[in-house]
This record gives structure tokens, C-alpha cells and sequence, in this order.
């Protein structure tokens, strides 16, 4: 006799407000627009795509080099090289808005008023889902420390971007923080829907013919599968500390690693660095959770999310 | 751009360390055009995570070539593969070289090629699809590092070679050669130039072009992360038609330029 076959898993997650048809969503930076990949990775399969850092004008970025292969990773510091807000919208929401996926734009500022700024103008512009806020930028103000790694300039931004949209918000954590979980509470109570971490690890390569840095900045952030262990352990930190929903990220390379932040506590999660070796692999990741609420008997997110077993 | 799983079909020596990588590949195969390029993603190493750029040096009929030399710990892996096995393919990328169209009014210019090391590869495919035939210089540091000359010459290019040690043609850089002829050519004679290889040799021939007031195409090798125009890791300083420096993506609007556009550092 044949089983009756099982109800297959129900893979969806609703996010600050956002239904995902499931959670894994490609990482700011690391899918351009979306344009740049949707031959080979149909946009429509991911839960969500969250876009290149926008600020409020056009920045140029870095020097090159701007990226260099380190064992398990990647260092980059592209330096947010974007067409400011204005030509995000008018260069690629119009394709963005025709793709059946969410939208999630991320944002960032050297100034708390441009935080706010780019927040008002993407209000309101048909297609985009929600802000996810990179605070791991160097505040010009208040001589160049990284707002993410200050709780009153990380609650601050969070506070200020609030103000100005209606738009659901994630900031997105600096993992180069004592306790993570402080930081987590300080954007929740700032008016965070959801948060996202990690942010890559302030890193520096060096060529040691020369003497000289690689990248052209001196320093940069390490992504990939090096990272994966401690965004692992400050996902499920975070995730303890707070109510809204946590976003994993950092060094996903197959479903085991995506599978390991949804245990730990995140409702979903981001790819990076690894669409590069494998621009499908956001695709294979959906497949590999699919399978293993299967082979695990569950039929819904709610099954996964945070089941560590501490026993 | 499409995503495909190729089988080796060949694997053989060219020449010096270079070797000859051919691969079946349905959909990409036929497709690509002169001076575009492919990612391989290899398996092992496993610490090699981001795929390796290759231009494609001939394709067709299902069948897809790349010229390589082991440099690092990616290519020397490479090394490894026997026809039989699978690798990840993905491509075509980026802008290749204009190819004159079919039914131009006048016939093109006599094309003159400038090759350092692998850069005879996309230089190939192109000599293979040009309307006409013409003229290659190839350099390298000793005559292990000129390649597939008897390739080109069996498409009756005319081949000029020059080798730093002198070991084979003419002792000196390819620009030696390249000077010699440009001196014997009538003021006014019209070519056009691609060009494919180190930087240096890129610039001398852009610099060439523009004191000839002849256009030069060039291929430029940038480290990439992502190779399809969304990381922004491969950028190059251009010249717009504003006259404003912009970065373009030398995976996704090159890695051919037009060598007056670019900013040479
Ligand atoms: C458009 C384009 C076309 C190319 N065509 C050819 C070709 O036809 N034949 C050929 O032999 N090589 C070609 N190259 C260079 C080839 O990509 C590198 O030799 C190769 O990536 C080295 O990898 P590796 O792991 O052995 O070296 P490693 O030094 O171990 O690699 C470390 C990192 O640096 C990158 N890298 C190292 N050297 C280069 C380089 N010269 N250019 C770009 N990235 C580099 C690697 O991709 C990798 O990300 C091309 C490069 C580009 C950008
Ligand atoms: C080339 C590159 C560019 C990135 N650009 C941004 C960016 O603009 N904004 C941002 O918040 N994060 C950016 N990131 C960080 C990633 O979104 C992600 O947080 C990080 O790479 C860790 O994930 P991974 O290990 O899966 O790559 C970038 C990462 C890389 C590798
Ligand atoms: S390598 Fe990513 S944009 Fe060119």
C-alpha cells in the first residue's frame, strides 16, 4: 500500500508585518539589484531580496581594490558605491516593482538627517516592502565612530528613520559589539519591526611581498563561511533578548548553515558572499529546508524557528 | 546569461605551463561572442569560494575552449580535471569586441591584434568570426608564453611575435614588432585595434591608437567577486560622453572597452 502522501511544509513566514512565501532572502550587496542575477536565480523563488546600500546622494565608493579571497571568506570594502536614492528609484524600481518578490532596500547615512531623509523618500514608492537599516557606518558628525556600535547612536538612527516612514524597519547589527543582546533591545525599543545580523567583521589583509594592505582602503569586512559560528551565537543571543523577529546572516553557504540560524532562533535569513560561488544557491537552500522539515515531520516554520534543544 | 553543469571533454598542453580546457556546454557554447567570458565555479579547492573568469577562446557546435595557466591555488586545481568530469559554467559575461555587421556598406578595417600571455585567447574566437582577415603581435616574457600562433596563422593571420629574452621572434616588448610596422604603414591607413593582455601593453597600444587617431578595443583583467555587475568589485575609472570620470564594471560593461574611454592610471 502507498503512503498517503504528506502535506508538503509550509515554508512561509510573515516578517515585521511581511508575508515571505519563505525565509531566504540574498543580502544587501551581494544580489546588486536583483537585474543582475534574475537569468540564472528566479527572483520569485526567494522570500525576499534586499538591495544594495542606498544613501541619500550618489556615492562613488572605494579605490580598488575593493575585494580580496581570504581561506573560509571574503574581505570587501566596496564603500557603498550606489546611485543615490533618487536613482535607485528612477534605474531599478521599475523592474524591481514587475518581480513577484518583496522588496527590502537597504539604507544608510554618514549623518542621523540622512538616515531620515532617504527613510521619507522611499515611503510611499510603489514596491518597496520594507527599510533595512545598515548601521555600520562611520557617524562624520561625532568623529567618524560607527553608529552601529554606540546603543544611544544605534537607537538614535532606528528612532530617527521610524520617524519617517511608515515602511516596516530592520536594522541591520554590527557584530563587533560586547553584548549583542543590549543592542538588540536598545533598536527594539527604538521602533525596530524585525533586526538583522551580522554585518561583516572589520578585517585587514595584508600582501606580504610589499608590505602593503590589499584592499585599497587598508581595511574592510570579512563575509563567508568564517564568519558563520559567531553570527550563529549572536543571532541566538539576540534572538533571546528580544520579541520582534531576528534575521541570520553570515557565511550560508548550503541549507545546514541557514538551518542553524532558523534553530537558533532567527525567522529567517540572508545569503551573501555565496551567491558568487553559486548564484543559485538561495534556491538550493529553500529545497534543503523543505527537505529537512520533511524528513524532520514539520509542517511550519513555527516547528523550526528557535527549536534549539539545550538538553 | 545562463547556468549550466559542463562536462570535460579535453584537457591538453598548449604550450609552455598553458593548457587547453574544452568543455560540452549546450546553451552557452553557442552563444557567446568574441572577448565575452565565463566563470567556472570549481569545487576544490574548498577555500577557493568565488568562481574563476576565463575569456573563452573558441566555441561553437556544443563545444566551449578556455586557455589557462595555473597561477594560484584555483588554476592549479584545475589541473586536475579529466575529461568525464562536471564543473559549474556560467556565462556568457560581459561586452566582447564590436564585431563589424555582416552587411556594413563599407568593408571593415584591417583588424590588428595585440596579445600578451593568455590574451591571445579571446583574440582567437575573434580572429575566428572576423569578416577579414589581419594582423596579430604577440608578446611574452620567453617564447613559453606565445601560444597558438599556428592557430591564427591557419586562419591566414599574419603573426609577428616578441619575447622579453628573445628566445623566439623578436627580442623586446610586442610594442618592438608593433612600432616597426606601424613606422612602414602610410599615415593615413586605417586599422582598428583589440587588444587583450597586462595593463601595460593595454596602454601602450590605447596610446598608440590615439596618436594614429585610430580606435583600439581592450580587454581588461580586473579580480571580480561576482562577475555579472553586482558586487562592484571589478570597477575601472571611464571617461563618460560628459566628460565626468564614472566606474564602469569591468565584468559587466567590459571587460572590452573602447581604450579612449578609459582612465589610465
Ligand atoms: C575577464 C577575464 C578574463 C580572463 N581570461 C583568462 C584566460 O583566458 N586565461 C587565463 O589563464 N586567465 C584568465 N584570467 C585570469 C584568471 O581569472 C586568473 O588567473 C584566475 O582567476 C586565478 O585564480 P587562482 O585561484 O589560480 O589564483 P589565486 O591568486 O589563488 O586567486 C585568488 C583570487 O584572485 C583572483 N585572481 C588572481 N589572479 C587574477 C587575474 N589575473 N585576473 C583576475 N582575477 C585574478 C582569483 O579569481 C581569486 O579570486 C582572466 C581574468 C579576467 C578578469
Ligand atoms: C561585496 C559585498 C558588499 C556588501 N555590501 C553591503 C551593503 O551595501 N550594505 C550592507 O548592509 N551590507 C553589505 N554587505 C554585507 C552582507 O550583506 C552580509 O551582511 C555579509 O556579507 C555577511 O553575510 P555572508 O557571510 O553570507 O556574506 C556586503 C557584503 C559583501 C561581500
Ligand atoms: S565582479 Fe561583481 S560587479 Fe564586477
Amino acid at each position: 500500500m502507498t503512503q498517503p502522501a504528506a502535506t508538503p511544509p509550509d515554508l512561509a513566514v510573515t516578517i515585521a508585518g511581511l508575508r515571505l512565501r519563505n525565509p531566504v532572502m540574498v543580502a544587501s550587496g551581494t544580489f546588486g539589484y536583483g537585474v543582475e542575477y534574475a537569468d540564472v536565480m528566479p527572483l520569485a523563488e526567494l522570500g525576499a531580496i534586499v538591495v544594495k546600500g542606498i544613501s541619500l546622494a550618489p556615492c562613488a565608493g572605494n579605490a580598488t581594490p575593493r575585494l580580496v579571497e581570504v581561506p573560509g571568506g571574503l574581505v570587501n570594502a566596496i564603500g557603498l558605491q550606489n546611485p543615490g536614492v533618487d536613482g535607485f528609484i528612477a534605474q531599478y524600481m521599475p523592474f524591481l516593482r514587475r518581480q513577484a518578490v518583496p522588496v527590502v532596500v537597504n539604507i544608510w547615512g554618514r549623518r542621523i538627517e540622512e538616515y531620515a531623509e532617504v527613510a521619507a523618500r522611499l515611503d510611499g514608492v510603489p514596491g518597496v516592502h520594507a527599510l533595512e537599516i545598515n548601521i555600520s557606518c562611520p557617524n562624520i558628525k561625532d568623529g567618524g565612530h560607527v553608529f552601529g556600535t554606540r546603543l544611544d547612536t544605534a537607537a538614535e538612527v532606528v528612532a530617527a528613520v521610524r520617524a519617517h516612514t511608515r515602511l516596516p524597519i530592520m536594522p541591520k547589527l554590527a557584530p563587533n559589539v560586547s553584548d549583542i543582546a543590549a543592542f538588540a533591545r536598545a533598536v527594539e525599543a527604538a521602533g525596530a519591526d524585525a533586526l538583522a545580523l551580522i554585518n561583516s567583521f572589520p578585517a585587514m589583509v595584508i600582501d606580504v611581498e610589499t608590505r602593503r594592505p590589499v584592499l585599497a582602503n587598508v581595511t574592510g569586512g570579512l563575509s563567508g563561511p568564517a564568519i558563520h559560528p559567531i553570527a550563529v551565537k549572536l543571532v541566538y543571543e539576540a534572538a533571546r533578548a528580544v520579541k520582534i523577529p531576528v534575521i541570520g546572516i553570515g557565511g550560508i553557504s548550503g541549507p545546514r548553515e541557514a538551518l542553524e540560524f532558523l534553530i537558533a532562533g532567527a525567522s529567517a535569513v540572508q545569503i551573501g558572499s555565496a551567491n558568487f560561488g553559486d548564484p543559485a544557491v538561495a534556491g538550493k537552500v529553500v529545497e534543503g529546508i523543505a527537505d529537512y522539515m520533511r524528513r524532520h515531520a514539520m509542517s511550519s516554520m513555527r516547528d523550526l524557528i528557535g527549536s534549539l534543544n539545550l538538553l | 546569461m545562463q547556468l549550466e553543469t559542463a562536462t570535460v571533454m579535453e584537457h591538453e598542453l598548449a604550450g609552455g605551463d598553458y593548457r587547453l580546457l574544452t568543455l560540452a556546454s549546450q546553451r552557452i557554447a553557442d552563444t557567446v561572442l568574441p572577448g565575452q567570458f565565463v566563470s567556472l565555479g570549481l569545487v576544490a579547492p574548498a577555500d577557493a569560494i568565488l568562481r574563476r573568469p576565463f575569456s573563452v577562446c573558441d566555441a561553437g557546435a556544443g563545444r566551449l575552449t578556455i586557455l589557462y595557466k595555473p597561477v594560484g591555488r584555483g588554476t592549479r586545481a584545475m589541473l586536475a580535471l579529466r575529461a568525464g568530469d562536471t564543473l559549474s559554467l556560467l556565462g556568457p559575461l560581459g561586452h566582447g569586441f564590436p564585431l563589424p555587421p555582416s552587411d556594413a556598406a563599407q568593408a571593415p578595417l584591417l583588424p590588428v591584434l595585440v596579445a600578451g600571455g593568455y590574451g591571445v585567447a579571446p583574440l582567437y574566437l575573434l580572429a575566428r568570426r572576423y569578416p577579414r582577415r589581419g594582423l596579430l603581435f604577440v608578446g611574452g616574457a620567453t617564447g613559453r608564453d606565445i601560444l597558438m600562433t599556428s592557430a591564427f596563422a591557419a586562419l591566414g593571420w599574419e603573426v609577428h611575435v616578441a619575447t622579453e629574452d628573445g628566445s623566439l621572434g623578436e627580442h623586446g616588448r610586442v610594442t618592438t614588432p608593433l612600432d616597426t610596422w606601424l613606422a612602414a604603414r602610410e599615415v593615413d591607413a586605417r586599422h582598428d585595434f583589440f587588444a587583450c593582455g597586462p595593463t601595460g601593453l593595454l596602454h601602450a597600444v590605447a596610446q598608440r591608437a590615439a596618436a594614429g587617431n585610430q580606435r583600439a578595443w581592450v580587454s581588461l583583467d580586473r579580480h571580480m567577486g561576482c562577475g555579472v555587475g553586482a558586487c562592484l568589485a571589478c570597477v575601472q575609472r571611464l571617461n563618460n560622453d560628459d566628460g565626468e570620470k564614472v566606474w564602469g564594471r569591468v565584468c559587466k560593461d567590459g571587460p572590452v572597452f573602447d581604450a579612449a574611454r578609459i582612465v589610465w592610471e
